[in-house]
């Protein structure tokens, strides 16, 4: 390290290096000023976001729907209970799915076997795919086995298979810090290793587990890309009922309104950003609640 | 720590007590635990093969080299071209503006979280950090809609753009992965032990040396998955340049101009709703069987990095 | 300690569960207001008449609450590819359906009814921060639009030497948009006939965003368009030899603003009248209210022959 020995022979030199140099002041002042930044253009966001929002949050927004009419009085009810629909469908889907499939690789599967690996290095790709890919594969699918592209359990199915890999692999790593003895307990008391998992293992990992499809489905209330290829952008002005009904969520519809000049619904949207980052910051507190209070420090 | 095994290294000798009695419901449920774990296989094929055959029907009709070299893309004109070379500038330009953006302040905060922040500065900074980490995507496009274009760009630093470019869609779009590069590089700066800086500060270099000469390029395989993961995500974002930076697709030379990046192209046409089955429609997956190509590529190379890192310490 | 998290994860499940279920099901089985029917309505096709559509739709809802009209946005061209192979009921058109188009129609046994519902003054704009252009002889948007523009014609001055030496940012409908189709042909003399490097959508919302942005823009839509944004946005007039005409609902009604004056159209589909009774009490609707609808969209509306003669088509057609 040429450095450090330029600095052994010259110690006089250190004094002008020392911690208040020049160098180092004007160092750690580009890192203040870059923090700062990425700060500020944060809060201008919610700023923006808050002020041009704050006078259309009112009651209607809750319960009024689209309208092209007057938007004065339009609401995003279709949207948000859209969204509760199809979030609501997607966590029924993903979660159970994700944390099995998590169950065997983490607890059953034998690493040396060339497919276990296959599966491993797969899902490290899949959880990178843009989510707009897997809408195209969502209506791919549902376009070969007959099924409707713009009905909720396909905007659900296209969520699902973006969180799933998100899940499985947050569901392995919950279960990986739980300690071996707790397993070699179980077994040693008799259990099989499956009544190992299902009574002892997984209930241990529950609140990273938990916390983890938190935070998943979180980050599929606010897609948008994978449920425009599903037709989402249709003008939709009813509630959603049932798993085969047209339906449109927060952020499509916050897309729908950004799109319009008109300045009634860019206040629209802004005030539909509000209640999207709001319910987004309910769902992350939760995880983290849960994440404070019940995780285990082995 | 690894989970125990038994089933595979049992006890050489003794009885066997598992073998007394099969658990047939226990078969059943390992087999759909496996199927389970099987289906992330599934799905990638899946991809695969959504993709492939409507793109393979593309490429019957317009050849491989056209539609990579071509310059000009007109796929629904009267006299059409496939040439996607002008949505692969848009993507460029967008992602390379981005990452000038997101590069520089990401390492800066995650130097700074790693090496010099104090706990009170922490508490504040990391969770900020997971707030602009969790802002849906179409709020930042809502936002370089609103503000960055007509606002930040045309009225504050006089730069003339109209509503539409690649310039606003990219400011965005490199907000928006600053915590991908500082989350993953501040992991990669704190796993590299604490023997090493003190090392450096025992033989006299400050703080400012000891990072820039000794942790970072211990970190650098972390840092560079890190950018390349930033990259990665700047590529295949939809919502930020659908909603900024224009749907002309033209091969961008300037970044004050409108651009239409491959996700945008794919987003504005699956709206628009073609029919299955004809050319126009087939173009939507040759743009996502590329998209996907690229963006896999760009993830293993990732995922070696991390894999590099991970295994230094 | 791990049954009670459980516990306490189940109970917020459960009412949201019930949630669901509670607000889903309002839309069903709700009190029985005006006519009675239900149902879906479901349209696609034109962005310009999307607009009126959605607004009829809208006001039939206040009176029908359990009818979801649907407006989709595909172009008049990919309107008519959906409507002909029988997905949607009724198809919004800013052009005549094409040969092509009815000989698909006639394959599939779709047989509709041509309803002329509005009129449109197709209006070519530029920013309201424009300052050089108010007129536009049709021989230069030719040059300006025509195929051999493209990468030719970037600059203002070379439309007209008086205009600065600009780029122009061009913004228009897409090869879907029976607007595209309309202006093409009357513009050009060729239907599709356009330069394709251009900012094209079949949103016209993009259109007004990005030619309200932009000094040097220019685009071209449908009048409701240029009327809800008339703050931000300069109707360029237009001289097709007899001199200036301004866009607007006199000029396109005695045909002065020729030649992109143009009628406006829905093309229901008879069997879904038939079969549906909501498709046929919206059409009833629509066909009665035609000149409320217009003018709370900002549409052109009929004249009074136009009208009677709607009105006379959508009876025959529903049987009321």
């Amino acid at each position: 390290m040429a450095s450090i020995g330029a600095v052994a022979t010259a110690p006089l030199r250190a004094r002008k290096a020392g911690e208040n140099s020049p160098a180092s002041i004007g160092f750690l002042v580009t890192l203040w000023v870059a923090v700062a930044v990425a700060m500020i253009c944060l809060l201008t966001l919610l700023v923006t976001a808050f002020v041009d929002g704050y006078p259309r949050l009112d009651g209607a927004l809750f319960t009024r729907y689209s309208s092209r009419v007057i938007p004065e009085t339009a609401g995003a009810r279709a949207a948000i209970l859209g969204s509760m629909w199809v979030i609501g469908t997607t966590a029924l889907l993903a979660i159970p799915l994700g944390i099995a499939a998590g169950v065997y690789l983490e607890e059953f599967a034998d690493e040396q076997r060339w497919y276990n690996r296959l599966i491993e290095v797969n899902l490290q790709n899949l959880a990178a795919v843009p989510a707009i890919v897997y809408g195209m594969l969502t209506a791919g699918f549902a376009l070969a086995i007959g099924l409707e592209r713009r009905v909720v359990l396909a905007g659900a199915i296209a969520l699902s298979l973006l969180i799933l890999p998100v899940i499985i692999i947050t569901t392995r790593e919950a279960l990986r810090a739980v300690p071996a003895e707790i397993r070699q307990g179980s077994l040693a008391l008799g259990a099989t290793p499956l009544q190992t998992v299902w009574r002892q293992t997984l209930p241990s990992a529950l609140p990273g587990v938990a916390t983890g499809t938190i935070l998943a489905l979180s980050r599929a209330l606010g897609e948008a890309a994978p449920l425009l290829l599903l037709g989402g952008l249709v003008f939709v002005s009813y509630d959603p009922n049932g798993l085969m009904s047209g339906f449109t969520t927060l952020p499509i519809q916050i897309f729908s309104w950004t799109g319009q000049p008109q300045e009634e619904f860019q206040e629209l949207a802004s005030a539909a950003i509000i209640v999207l980052l709001g319910l987004l910051l309910l769902m992350n507190a939760l995880a983290i609640i849960i994440r404070n209070r019940y995780q285990r420090h082995w | 720590m690894t989970s125990l095994r038994p089933g595979r290294s049992g006890p050489p000798d003794g009885p066997s007590i598992r073998r007394q009695s099969p658990r047939y419901g226990e078969r059943a449920v390992m087999a759909l635990l496996l199927a389970a774990g099987a289906l992330s296989v599934v799905v990638t094929v899946g991809i695969v093969v959504a993709l492939l055959f409507p793109a393979l029907d593309f490429f019957r009709e317009i050849p491989v080299w056209e539609f990579l070299s071509g310059t000009r893309w007109a796929p629904t004109f009267a006299d059409p071209s496939f040439g996607v070379w002008p949505l692969i500038t848009g993507t460029i330009w967008t992602t390379v503006i981005g990452l000038l953006v997101a590069v520089p302040i990401g390492l800066a905060a995650a130097i700074y979280l790693a090496e010099y922040a104090d706990p009170r500065v922490r508490k504040v900074l990391k969770p900020a950090l997971e707030v602009l980490a969790g802002i849906p995507s179409v709020v930042y496009g809502y936002f370089a809609l609103v503000f960055v274009a007509p606002e930040l760009l045309n009225d504050l630093l006089h730069v003339e753009v109209g509503t539409y470019s690649v310039l606003a869609a990219g400011l965005v779009l490199g907000i928006m992965i600053i915590p991908t590069i500082a989350s993953l590089s501040e992991d990669s700066l704190t796993a590299v032990p604490q023997s090493l800086r003190q090392g450096s500060l025992a033989l006299g270099a400050n703080r400012m040396r000891t990072t820039l000469r000794v942790v970072f390029p211990a970190a650098i395989s972390g840092i560079a998955a890190s950018v390349v993961l930033g990259l990665s995500r700047a590529v295949g974002e939809t919502m930020i340049v659908a909603l900024a930076a224009g749907t002309q697709a033209q091969v961008v030379s300037s970044p004050t101009t409108p651009g239409q990046t491959m996700t945008g192209y794919i987003a504005q046409t699956a709206t628009g709703e073609s029919t299955p089955g004809t050319l126009t429609y087939n173009t939507l997956f040759a743009v996502g069987l590329l998209l996907f190509v690229i963006t896999l590529v760009i993830n293993i190379i990732s995922i070696r990095l991390v894999r590099r890192f991970r295994e230094a310490y | 300690m791990n049954r009670s998290a459980l516990c306490k994860a189940a109970v917020p499940a459960a009412v949201l569960s019930l949630t669901l279920v509670a607000c889903g099901g309002q839309s069903e089985g709700s009190s029985d207001t005006g006519s009675g029917v239900s149902g879906e309505v479901v349209t696609d096709g034109s962005s310009t008449v999307e607009p009126l559509t959605a607004v009829a739709g809208e006001l039939f809802k206040e009176e029908n609450p359990d009818v979801n009209v649907s407006v989709g946005t595909a172009g008049t061209g990919g309107g008519f590819e959906k409507f002909c192979i029988g997905d949607t009921d009724i198809s919004n058109a800013s052009r005549p359906i094409e040969a092509g188009e009815k000989k698909i129609c006639e394959k599939n046994g779709i047989d509709y009814t041509e309803l002329h519902v509005a009129n449109d003054a197709l209006t070519v704009v530029v920013s309201a921060d424009n300052d050089f252009v108010t007129c536009l002889t049709t021989d230069e948007l030719q040059t300006l639009w025509e195929p051999a523009a493209e990468d030719e014609i970037t600059t203002w001055d070379q439309v007209n030497p008086d205009f600065p030496a600009e780029e122009i940012e061009l913004y228009g409908p897409g090869t879907d948009s029976g607007t595209f189709d309309y202006f093409t042909d009357e513009i050009n003399g060729e239907e599709g006939a356009s330069r394709s490097d251009y900012n094209a959508s079949e949103d016209d919302n993009v259109i007004v965003q990005g030619v309200s942005g932009s000094q040097y823009a220019l685009g071209y839509f449908g009048f409701s368009y240029y009327e809800e944004n008339a703050d931000t946005l300069k109707a360029v007039e237009i001289d097709s030899g007899d001199g200036c005409v301004a866009p607007s609902a006199e000029s396109a009604q005695d045909g002065t603003y020729t030649p992109l004056a143009r009628p406006l159209f829905i093309y229901p589909s008879n069997s879904a009248v038939e079969d549906k009774p909501q498709v046929s009490s919206f059409i009833d609707f629509y066909a009665q209210n035609d000149d409320s609808i217009a003018e709370t969209a900002e549409f052109i509306p009929l004249n009074e022959e136009q009208q009677a003669t709607l009105e006379q088509a959508a009876s025959e057609l529903t049987g009321s």
